[in-house]
């Protein structure tokens, strides 16, 4: 890959952000590379030597403040026309619920995904309790002479605690999963943000 | 790392690459190399927090036929360094006495 193809792919990764904010960083990526080949480097290896495009665009956009690139997104590139204002007033009961309704969406999603963890975690917790008491019970059944009740107890109490051993690394993967992927999602929402509508 | 605690280090090691003379982009990423490896939107965010803060200043030069931006420290960016050696004494005091002799 040439310097101008990388630096042009760039410029379209990026190119929901503001004109001046793009060709700033081109220029800094630009002189990366110049430098690179100055020092007797090739240009296609100067080029690699910054990445790929993609993971370049991902790494510039994490980096970015979820609240600034929403603020950029919202800013209109030029002043509102009156008649533009009276249309925005009158439809609001039209799009306000809309927006409502999908922020309600997202919202729902993600605590979907987190009530998922809680209860994967309580059935955890109940497992060891049952546990706990089958082994207590059992024994105090045993105290008192009943033999089969003691340890039938004892032993689902033992199962219990199997169980448990199991559900945990189960848990403990899901959880870590799950948060993984709302990092991927954040990740991913800010991409639809930087990215303008196709014309 | 702490997130918080590397930011604050890169930033120190981005002014301690300015300290001794006016620096490239691409000249600070190879003279951190030894130490650390940064890349070049990680220093990018660097730079534009630190030009931000009045830490340093940007001036722009013609280099073999092209332009190339140069970045110089300044008073509140050397203040910085101080202040974080001072702040590393310390934590090197802590340092100690966490691992101090016979505390284990």
């Amino acid at each position: 890959m040439t310097k101008q193809e990388f630096l042009s792919a760039l410029g379209k990764g990026l190119s929901g952000l503001p004109q001046a904010d793009i060709e700033e960083r081109l220029s800094f990526y630009g002189e990366m590379i110049d430098d690179r080949m100055e020092e007797g480097l090739p240009e296609e290896e100067a080029v690699e030597r910054i990445g790929s495009v993609e993971e370049t665009v991902s790494q510039i956009i994490s980096e970015i403040p979820f609240s600034k690139l929403v603020k950029e997104k919202v800013r209109p590139k030029r002043n509102w026309k009156a008649w533009e204002i009276v249309l925005l007033i009158l439809g609001a009961p039209l799009w306000a619920p809309l927006l409502l309704a999908a922020a309600a969406v997202v919202f729902s999603m993600y605590i979907v995904l987190w009530s998922l963890i809680v209860s994967l975690w309580a059935v955890f917790v109940s497992l060891i309790a049952a546990a706990l008491g089958g082994l207590v019970c059992g024994v105090a059944q045993l105290t008192v002479g009943n033999q089969m009740q003691g340890f039938a107890l004892i032993g689902a109490g033992l199962f219990c605690a199997g169980a448990s051993v199991f559900l945990f690394f189960g848990c403990k993967a899901t959880t870590v999963e799950i948060a993984r992927l709302t990092k991927r999602v954040a990740l991913w929402l800010k991409k639809r943000f930087v990215k303008k509508e196709e014309a | 790392m702490d997130i918080q605690l590397k930011r604050g280090l890169l930033d120190v090691s981005v002014l301690a690459a300015l300290r001794n003379g006016d620096s490239y982009g691409y000249k600070i990423i190879k003279d951190m190399s030894p130490y650390l490896t940064l890349s070049e939107s990680t220093l990018y965010t660097i730079l534009k927090r630190l030009e931000a803060a009045d830490m340093l200043t940007v001036w722009t030069a013609e280099h073999d036929g092209r332009l190339r931006k140069y970045y110089r420290i300044t008073d509140a960016g050397r203040r910085r360094i101080a202040e974080f050696e001072e702040d590393w004494k310390e934590m090197d005091r802590i340092y100690q006495f966490i691992t101090r002799e016979g505390a284990t």
